[in-house]
């Protein structure tokens, strides 16, 4: 008999008590009912405590603001299907030699990625009540391995995504892509169970809000 | 399938790491006398239950969670095999790979013969209970395979040849100036000033671990939810070593007990509340990764996942006990548990220590392994970790229920009763009379004369012995309650007529003052 055969089996035989599903009581919040300039408060505040960089922008000022936070990269990747305009601001001009794109058809190595400074993504959905920004590897997101590598992530969320909880923003999103939540630069409460920004994953996260 | 339905089988339990080898008793009393340990751990578990309750209580909604929670995991036990069938039927049309593990023997040789396809000796670990629990990285390095474990906690008890003692942070048992010294000692390249400042420390797992990340090939991953309905797993963590296992390998083999279903995609935003909370007390964990089998282009093109019993189907026959597989491993029941806070983990022996230990690690191996019999014992019943739980878990009551099944496997192998029987049968037969109980208090001046001079008794006889081992007993009383309570109401110095009749005292009337105040009410 395959093992598969065997365990089904034996799980149908635990359970010839025959239990009953219950019904799942869903009583907990499914809205928020915050207007944007509340979600907008919160995932600021939410960010902050988690020791990521935030700015709140007009969508107009985002090109500019990128360009600011990228005056020390000596390069930087962005997925192929990112705004053009973002990373094209006055001061980024003439970045030919540092810009580098990325996509599923001309993918970056891992050691180009490592020898990167940082990356640029915009993003999905994000959570106000919990600081959640999610990835869903569309083309303004791109692989999940360049949002990682880099030391420096700095990420675009618009405030018409910005979701004020979690079932809120779960349901705006398709399951079956690769996703990646993110709350905060890499941490560990590993030693003494005490938070320590910094890590494996990026050490720096900046997120721009864009009204 | 169906031809299994209703043909009764003895249940199979599990192998690998989930077995105390002594009795939790002598190994709770060794780690004890460890002072280090008992600051360490009282600073940790402290510091956690704070941070937890803090971002609980910010939730309005936290009760409305733990319901659904509880619901959603109860269903998924009702409806396992075919949530289980679901799952793989989707997980596999998505390009990924199913394999099924009856114990830890099994699992092991398919993860082994998996990396030995892909030529490679070398792969990183995310952590994972299920391949601590069937010892994983033992058995690949008998085959010759190093595993390396990339979370910071395991990178630590790995570095020190240690065993872990916490589901969540392995290493809590170790305070900074500990891990300082076991990089120094352990860690190739380490700089001989590191010093013992957690991000410091941070700094120097990220240093070390950082060229194996980028070359690895193959990673071994566990996984914290799978949802049948989309064929999606996902893995909750917060470094980042997580999302580097799973997105730069080009084979990812993912290790996950069957019970870690969820039914359906909605089922997420309950869970993904409840964990990160209940866990490191964060309102989220900062990085959480999910995947649907293969992504072309994007992370690993050869995905693996074992599935494993391991002794959960016979946990599941156990109808009072089956709740403990709803556990989400968050460790709130260890984090608030006072008996853990004191022992650590390593007294538990098993993979899974606590209060969720207690229950789930004779229920996976059956009550008569080696010493997990112990283990229900290892309690003290107040309930805090019933009332930590995210998924509603009734970790007292199983307690309870094993206690039961623990003396019922031991009766039924002896053939002469036991002191402890004889003794609950002689207190059977003097407290199911008001009569026999008063010809036995006759005998307390007894106890009187025992107790000496210095009025306490240092030494009982027999298994009554353990009672004295720690403690005397003060001497008993010179008349019992019933006696004092007789005279009271009877005698001539209570005066009244209205006392009660003896045999008919309220059992709350244990208050001489308010027992008097009565009297002299019902007199006025």
């Amino acid at each position: 008999m395959s093992a598969r055969e065997d365990i089904l089996g034996r799980i149908r035989s635990a359970l010839r008590d025959a239990p009953v599903a219950p019904q799942i009581p869903r009583e907990y919040r499914a809205t928020s009912e915050l207007d944007q300039d509340a979600l907008i408060h919160l995932l600021v505040d939410r960010l902050v405590d988690y020791k990521a960089r935030v700015c709140v922008v007009d969508a107009a000022e985002v090109p500019e603001r990128i360009a600011e936070l990228l005056a020390d990269a000596r390069s930087y990747v962005v997925p192929a299907g990112l705004d053009a305009g973002w990373t094209a601001g006055p001061h980024s001009a003439p970045d030919g030699d540092r810009r580098r794109e990325d996509s599923v058809s001309a993918p970056l190595t891992v050691a180009e990625l490592d020898g990167v400074d940082a990356v640029v993504t915009g993003s999905a959905v994000a959570v106000a009540e919990t600081g959640t920004i999610i990835l869903d590897g569309s083309p303004n997101q791109g692989r999940r391995a360049i949002s990682l590598v880099p030391d420096h992530h700095i990420c675009v969320v618009n405030a018409a995504d910005i979701a004020g909880i979690l079932p809120e923003a779960l349901r705006r999103i398709d399951g079956t892509r690769p996703l990646t939540m993110i709350s905060g630069p890499s941490a560990t409460s590993d030693i003494e169970l005490e938070r320590v920004e910094g890590v494996h994953g990026p050490r720096n996260l900046d997120v721009i809000i864009a009204r | 399938m169906s031809t299994f339905l209703g043909m009764p089988s003895l249940p199979v339990f599990g192998t690998g790491n989930l077995h105390a080898a002594e009795s939790f008793p002598t190994a709770a009393h060794r780690e004890l006398g460890n002072a280090q340990l008992r600051a360490n751990l009282g600073h940790a578990t402290h510091t956690i239950r704070d941070k937890r309750l803090q971002v609980v209580s910010e939730l309005p909604d936290w009760e409305q969670l733990r319901d659904a929670g509880s619901a959603i995991k109860e269903s998924v036990m009702a409806r396992l095999p075919e949530l289980l069938e679901q799952f793989e039927q989707n997980f596999t049309a998505h390009g990924g790979v199913i394999h099924w593990a009856r114990d830890a023997d099994e699992a092991n040789a398919i993860v082994a013969g998996l990396i030995r396809d892909t030529g490679e000796t070398e792969v990183v670990k995310v952590k994972s209970m299920a391949t601590q629990e069937i010892g994983l990285n033992e058995y690949l390095e008998e085959q010759g395979i190093t595993a390396f474990e990339t979370d910071l906690a395991e990178l630590i008890v790995q570095l020190d040849h240690d065993k872990p003692s916490h589901i969540l942070v392995p290493a809590i048992h170790k305070n900074r100036t500990e891990i300082r010294d076991i990089f120094l000692r352990e860690m190739p390249g380490a700089d001989p000033e590191l010093t013992d400042n957690p991000a410091v420390l941070a700094m120097a797992a990220r240093a070390h671990l950082r060229r194996k990340f980028l070359t690895a090939k193959v990673a071994v991953s566990g996984a914290n939810f799978a949802l049948a309905d989309s064929g999606t797993l996902a893995v909750v963590e917060s470094e980042g070593n997580g999302r580097m296992c799973l997105t730069l390998p080009e084979t990812l083999i993912t290790v996950m007990g069957v019970e870690k279903l969820l039914p359906s995609w909605q089922d997420l935003e309950v869970f993904m509340q409840l964990l990160p909370r209940s866990s490191t007390g964060e309102r989220m964990n900062p990085y959480t990764s999910l995947w649907t089998g293969v992504t072309e282009g994007d992370g690993p093109q050869n995905v693996h996942l074992v599935l494993l019993d391991n002794g959960r189907s016979a946990a599941l026959a156990d109808e009072l006990g089956r709740s403990a597989l709803h556990c989400i491993r968050c460790s709130a029941c260890m984090n608030v548990c006072p008996v853990y806070e004191r022992t650590g983990g390593h007294a538990y022996g098993s993979t899974y220590p606590g209060p969720i230990g207690a229950i789930l690690s004779p229920l996976l191996t059956g009550i008569e392994s080696e010493e997990n019999s112990s283990l229900p014992y290892a309690s003290s019943l107040c309930g805090a970790c019933y009332d930590a739980c995210p998924v509603k878990i009734n970790i007292p009551d199983i307690l309870v229920h094993l206690r039961s099944v623990d003396v019922d496997s031991k009766r039924g192998k002896k053939k002469l009763p036991s002191q402890m029987d004889v003794g609950m049968k002689a207190a059977s037969w003097a407290l199911s009379s008001g009569k026999r109980l008063g010809l036995l208090e006759k005998g307390l001046p007894l106890g009187r004369l025992a107790a000496g001079p210095d009025q306490k008794i240092t030494k009982l006889p027999g298994i009554a012995a353990g009672w004295t081992q720690s403690r005397d007993i003060p001497a008993p009383p010179q008349k019992s309650f019933r006696d004092w309570w007789a005279k009271e109401h009877h005698g001539p110095e209570s005066g009244g007529t209205n006392a009660p009749a003896q045999g008919n005292a309220p059992a709350d009337a244990h208050n001489n003052a308010q027992a008097k105040a009565q009297d002299k009410e019902d007199g006025a």
